[in-house]
């Protein structure tokens, strides 16, 4: 059995994960959105990673961005690295894809605001 | 002479709290706006804030913090509302005059028909908690090196402690580790984390970054630049336990020892003060004891969330925007006066006062516990009968609580609701 703190939500539900068999079993959760969490912990714990990287001609020196999706969280070290190599220039909008298909996750790095051109 | 210009109403902040007050005063038919910025751009506090965890409850999404800014910016560019960045309010009066200056127009003198104070929170420093030691470079709060490392792009340190846990603490422990720098603490002196769960797992244990409770900083070492910090564990009453000591080479300290809500053009302005949430006392208008200036966001009491800058900045927004607009002819609905008391292991309760016949029975109140209980119940009693009570699994100074009162609750009448927690056996 392991105890988790739920983190879907504020709230943060304190709950406990258990495998009877093929089953997972959780309890202490407040909704549905927990037990799924809980379970997709404990099979494949996955993070948003959000950063920044180098822009030029922008109003600031850094561009925040994020992996549009989760990634699993072992890649996490990895993808930093990945992402750490780009440098962009303005202007950029938001949402635009920064890196394609970051480490073949099938997951791209978007920009989280624009940065128009200085 | 001095420019004057008039405004129905003035917005101080361009964060969050003051966006989403603006755009709902428009919708509501103000129809000349400014919104004040002494920064380069809009979006306050969140243009630094680049982690994931915005807006679940406003969007149902978990934005990044510049993500939240853009959606309320791009509400704002629909028109109708003025923008003065790289503006300051130097001056706020109670007769609501403004003082405010910059750079490229030099000083202007507004009037306004209605104020709404937004202007945030600062950190706490190093001189309010007073750390023996000396004073070298690699010092700082941690909001300063979130800046440094997400606006500006430097590097702030390789081997670094944390000496408080809440949310910006956190945050910056796993921002400065992706970064590769080395976190080798974060120190806390009460037995609990000032911060959400969800920053504690996904910020600490994610990272096993530890977390040292009931333990402070009593030493900071080197000249030039830090080389070390000294831990001490306290006991109850918060004193250092003698023996304790331990010593850990760093060369960078951060703190994160709280946020003040920013007040001094409140106090100018002659508003009246919550010694408890350090913001303006408000009605469940969000009006100050000023009429026609109004407050919201952390210039009123510190949010974890900005979802709840959002909403109670709307409710802002909305009471201005019938302040302004009021005919003569339509009377005020009739005043009462119910004021909030915060009862045993109650840190604070917002509003303060509750001012409107009717208002009563839809308030949402607003208030922090003193520590963490596992398994309370708040009771809520209007003139000391008890009229609510509701369980709750756990309570933390972290996570503010809301309670919503409805309709019939509170007895006409009443002229105090008091709140406290009553602890399971
Ligand atoms: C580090 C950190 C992490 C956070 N993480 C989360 C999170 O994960 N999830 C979440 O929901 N919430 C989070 N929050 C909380 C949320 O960001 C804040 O509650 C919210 O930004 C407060 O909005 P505000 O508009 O009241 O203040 P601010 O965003 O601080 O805006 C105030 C604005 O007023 C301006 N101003 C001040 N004085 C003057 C003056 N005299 N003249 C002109 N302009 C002035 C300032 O420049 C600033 O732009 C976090 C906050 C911080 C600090
Ligand atoms: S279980 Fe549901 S209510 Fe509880 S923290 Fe998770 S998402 Fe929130």
């Amino acid at each position: 059995m392991k105890e988790m703190v739920c983190i879907v939500c504020p709230k943060g539900c304190h709950m406990k994960v258990e495998r009877n068999q093929e089953e997972w079993i959780v309890t202490g959760n407040s909704c549905n959105r927990g037990k799924l969490y809980a379970i997709e912990e404990q099979r494949n714990p996955s993070r948003v990673v959000p950063t920044t990287v180098a822009v030029s001609h922008g109003m600031h020196p850094r561009l925040p961005v994020k992996t549009a999706r989760p990634i699993p969280k072992q890649l996490i070290r990895r993808a930093m690295e990945e992402i750490s190599k780009v440098e962009v220039d303005a202007p950029i909008e938001q949402g635009q894809v920064i890196i394609e298909n970051l480490l073949g996750t099938g997951v791209d790095v978007v920009a989280s605001r624009r940065m128009n051109r200085v | 002479m001095r420019k004057v210009i008039h405004y129905e109403l003035v917005v101080i902040g361009g964060g969050p709290g003051g966006l989403a007050a603006a755009v709902e005063a428009r919708e509501s038919g103000v129809k000349s706006i400014a919104v004040i910025e002494r920064d380069t751009e809009l979006g306050g506090i969140l243009q630094q804030c680049i982690h994931n965890g915005f807006g679940l409850t406003e969007f149902k999404e978990e934005l990044t913090g510049p993500e939240y800014a853009e959606r309320f910016i791009r509400e704002l560019e629909r028109g109708g509302i003025d923008v003065m960045l790289n503006t300051m309010v130097m001056e706020l009066h109670h007769d609501r005059r403004l003082v405010v200056t910059s750079a490229e127009k030099g000083i202007t003198e507004i009037h306004a028909g209605a104020v709404i104070l937004a202007m945030g929170c600062r950190e706490r420093t190093r001189g309010a908690i007073a750390i023996p030691g000396t004073r070298p470079a690699g010092v700082m709060t941690a909001g300063t090196a979130q800046r440094y490392i997400n606006v500006e792009g430097y590097r702030v340190g390789e081997r670094v402690v944390i000496l408080g846990s809440g949310d910006i603490g956190l945050i910056m422990a796993r921002r400065l580790t992706l970064e590769g720098a080395k976190v080798l603490a974060v120190a806390e002196v009460m037995p609990f984390s000032g911060g959400l769960m969800r920053n504690i797992v996904q910020c600490l244990e994610d990272y096993e970054i530890p977390l040292l409770l009931s333990h402070t900083v009593t030493d900071i070492i080197g000249r030039d630049r830090v080389e070390g910090v000294v831990l001490q564990q306290v006991d109850e009453k918060l004193n250092p336990i003698p023996g304790t000591e331990k010593r850990y080479e760093c060369d960078t300290l951060l703190l994160s020892v709280g946020l003040i809500p920013e007040n001094e053009l409140s106090r100018m302005a002659g508003i009246q003060i919550d010694p408890m949430t350090r913001g303006p006392r408000v009605n469940e208008q969000m009006e100050t004891s000023v009429p026609g200036i109004f407050a919201c966001g952390n210039v009123v009491h510190v949010h974890d969330l900005v979802d709840f800058v959002t909403e109670e900045s709307r409710c802002a927004g909305r009471a201005a925007a019938q302040k302004v607009l009021a005919k003569a002819e339509v009377a005020d609905p009739p005043k009462i006066e119910i004021q909030t008391i915060a009862g045993t292991g109650i840190g604070y309760v917002m509003p303060q006062r509750i001012t409107q016949a009717g208002a009563a029975d839809r308030v949402t109140l607003m208030m922090r516990v003193k520590k963490v209980y596992k398994g309370a119940e708040i009771s809520v009693s209007a003139d000391d009968r008890e009229i609510l009570r509701k369980p709750f699994g756990h309570l933390a100074p972290g996570e503010m609580v809301r309670l919503d009162l409805s309709s019939g609750l509170v007895p006409s009448g009443s002229r105090t609701i008091g709140i406290e927690v009553i602890e399971k056996q």
